[in-house]
């Protein structure tokens, strides 16, 4: 395994589509992600991207760090952006004007401009079926504005708009399951990923792209600065965040659930949690409580996987006869 | 050679898009823009016109669907109407400083509350500034060559600007008219393929919408005025070749009787016609009377109206929106300003009427005349008159 380590990023290509020089925060793990994301992907590809900070720290006439056409409009509408270049590289083709060959397209965003303000626009997109990919970059708060609480940011987490105090614990809402959501509109592909498991990220990033129709990826992305953590330990709160749980990693493909860690035991979610300054105030009831709900939606996830494998092993047991009727 | 059919105007509309051969047609229903978008997917579905048809979810996905398929080179059209141009006015924004060609029609609707379903122009007014070059067609027939003439326009690689083309809710789009369509190969001699020079391409990379600091804000945004101020000559030049090519002459401003009369009347939209006949009835009677009717909302044709009533002393101006709290009716506003400053300049008496659908009848028109010349002489205690309210 150490040897394949070493091996393995030669099996990466050097060309960067996301380019050094931008502005991001120092230990910015959304940038981490995005680099990944797009080095998986060769340069046939066009993107949409959502107003936050990757747009923010990427772009700013007359720079741009990225080496892939690119295009931002607004907050909440990358993924209709997306359906309108799709459905125009689609006609034009069909219709014989001169247009490059195999171009994909992928909308990216943050967690706000997915789980909240972009809702409608993705589950539209998603509905329609359109042959692109969706990239949520999730760093669980509203971090371009200044660390305001989204749907995505996680129960007893500190932010600007969900401040711990006197009468407060943080935020006390679940984090929305976006995955489960794209998932339930029946697409071929929704997979989660995180920078701390980069090989895993790029593979899914790629099987995403290379799906026809519409993909859905959730990639969980360290954010030192909103997260109130060490800028030298984005990776780790990464990889802690699915060796507790809190973030399982897993592949949904044409509604067939898959994980894709193989985790005997779930460290305690207070590993993760006590190297983050959102979530220091919190008592170890609070922290209980996390630890209860993330097993349970680990479970959750588990059995539906499981239920997967155990229905193959029974296929296989009765034969494929019954497979193959619809 | 030509055929002239009777049909309904929101479908005439279709096959005028149709003959323009877009490539991505882009739509969220909203009455009374209904009939528009129906007759498109049907010629999508029947195979008569290849295009996508994407059915979005919003009006806001709908211009957002846009923006990415003219970035992407692709000749774009939709259509909506009040709320639904509310609903995407953050998107039609953006648009016109990206440069993006995208056709769409406006069955002009009366914005709620209360909700209304029937025709005004506040839908209009409300994306004036939004960059958009902004046509307003009095007939199906200006309909359909306006339609035509709108891709063209704005894929003039002087211009490369997006365009709308208004038309009055139910006043036109629910109304049967013969209306005559040119053959599809005139057609295609006149509006050459869109070639749009920069679009998204994997093989040319260029990034769109990166943001301005205030280092460069102003610049891009003088760019954009620049722009569409140079466009109106292009607007006109095109008329002129649509003319040439298919004998239907447009302007800016269009003259009915104005030439030398001292009392004009200024329309905007289909109740144009009914004041074309409250006019030629007053003419007949002897009155020293003429209108205008405003083709162009934007870029505003400040030379074409100034010289259209240089002779006139009384300007009356019809308003189907009203300016909350402003000065006057936003039309009439406007050109109180094209005016002020002019050594000679008429008196301009602003009206307000036909709102949410209310009608406009001949006689309303004879005595909207007779009212304003009278104001113009004795002056009146309002900053402008709402027609035929009941107090």
């Amino acid at each position: 395994m150490e040897k394949y380590a070493v091996y393995v990023p030669r099996l990466i290509k050097k060309r960067e589509n996301f380019a050094p020089g931008h502005r991001a925060c120092i230990g910015c793990g959304e940038a981490l992600a995005v680099r990944m994301a797009f080095k998986a992907l060769d340069n046939n590809v066009i993107v949409a991207n959502a107003t936050g900070c990757i747009e923010i720290v990427a772009s700013q006439l007359p720079f741009t760090t990225w080496h892939l056409p690119w295009i931002h409009t607004l907050f909440e509408n990358p993924a209709a952006v997306a359906s309108g270049i799709e459905a125009g590289y689609k006609a034009m083709k069909r219709k014989g004007m001169a247009v490059p060959e195999n171009t994909k397209v992928v909308a990216i965003g943050g967690d706000g401009a997915t789980s909240d303000i972009g809702l409608q626009a993705i589950s539209g997109a998603l509905e329609r079926g359109h042959d692109f990919t969706y990239i949520c970059f999730d760093n669980e708060a509203y971090m371009n504005t200044g660390i305001q609480r989204s749907s995505a940011t996680p129960f007893g987490a500190a932010t600007t708009t969900s401040p711990a105090g006197k009468h407060s614990f943080g935020q006390f809402t679940w984090k929305k399951n976006m995955p489960e959501i794209a998932a339930a509109h029946n697409i071929p592909y929704v997979a989660t990923a995180t920078h701390g498991y980069p090989f895993d990220l790029m593979a899914k990033v790629r099987k995403a792209a290379d799906t026809p129709g519409p993909a859905y990826v959730h990639i969980l992305s360290v954010c030192p600065t909103g997260w109130r953590s060490a800028t030298d330990t984005v990776n780790r709160q990464s990889r802690l965040a699915v060796q507790t749980g809190v973030f399982p990693l897993y592949e949904v493909e044409n509604g067939v659930y898959k994980m894709s860690i193989d985790l005997p035991k779930l460290r305690p979610v207070k590993d993760y949690l006590k190297i983050q300054g959102r979530f220091r105030h919190l008592s170890d009831d609070l922290i209980q409580q996390i630890q209860d709900r993330v097993e349970l939606e680990y479970q959750k996830i588990l059995e539906k996987a499981n239920n997967v494998t155990k229905r193959a092993k029974s296929k296989s047991k009765t034969g494929a006869a019954k497979a193959s009727a619809r | 050679m030509a055929t002239r059919v009777g049909i309904e105007v929101s479908i005439a509309i279709a096959d005028a898009v149709k003959l323009a051969n877009p490539d991505v047609i882009a739509a969220y229903p909203i009455t009374p823009q209904t009939h528009i978008v129906e007759h498109l997917a049907e010629l999508v579905a029947n195979g008569e016109l290849d295009a996508e048809y994407v059915p979005v979810e919003s009006e806001h996905s709908a211009m957002s669907a846009c923006l990415g398929s003219a970035a992407a080179g692709a000749r774009t059209f939709t259509a909506t109407a009040s709320q639904g141009l509310a609903l995407m006015n953050e998107v039609v924004y953006v648009a016109a400083p990206m440069r993006l060609p995208i056709v769409m029609a406006i069955a002009n609707r009366a914005l709620s509350a209360p909700l209304s379903i029937w025709c005004d122009h506040s839908d209009m007014m409300s994306v004036r500034d939004t960059g958009w070059i902004q046509i307003i067609a009095e007939n199906g027939q200006q309909c359909v060559d306006n339609i035509i003439c709108a891709f063209r326009i704005g894929e003039d690689q002087r211009v490369l600007l997006p365009v709308m083309v208004h038309l009055d809710g139910f006043n036109l789009t629910h109304v049967i008219e013969p209306i005559e369509f040119p053959e599809q190969s005139e057609v295609d001699k006149f509006l050459p393929p869109c070639k749009f020079p920069l679009p998204l391409n994997p093989d040319n990379p260029v990034a769109m919408g990166d943001f301005a600091p205030p280092v460069i804000f102003t610049e891009a945004k003088w760019a954009q005025e620049m722009n569409i101020r140079a466009s109106k000559k292009v607007v006109l030049e095109i008329w002129d070749k649509y003319n040439k090519a298919f004998g239907r002459q447009y302007y800016a401003v269009e003259k009915h009787h104005s030439d030398g009369a001292k009392v004009v009347l200024m329309t905007m939209g289909a109740v144009g016609e009914t004041a074309s006949v409250a006019i030629d009835e007053l003419v007949a009677e002897g009155q020293d009377v003429g209108q205008i009717r405003l083709r162009l909302w934007r870029p505003f044709p400040l030379e074409e109206l100034r010289e259209a009533v240089k002779d006139a002393e009384v300007l009356i101006v019809l308003d189907r929106a009203i300016s909350y709290g402003g000065p006057c009716g936003p039309v009439a506003s406007e050109v109180k300003a094209a005016f002020y400053d002019q050594a000679k300049r008429p008196k301009v008496v602003s009206f307000v009427g036909g709102l949410g659908g209310r009608d406009i009848t001949v006689a309303g028109f004879k005595d909207m005349v007779k009212k304003g010349t009278e104001i113009a002489r004795t002056g009146s205690k309002n900053e402008y008159e709402i027609y035929g309210v009941r107090e």
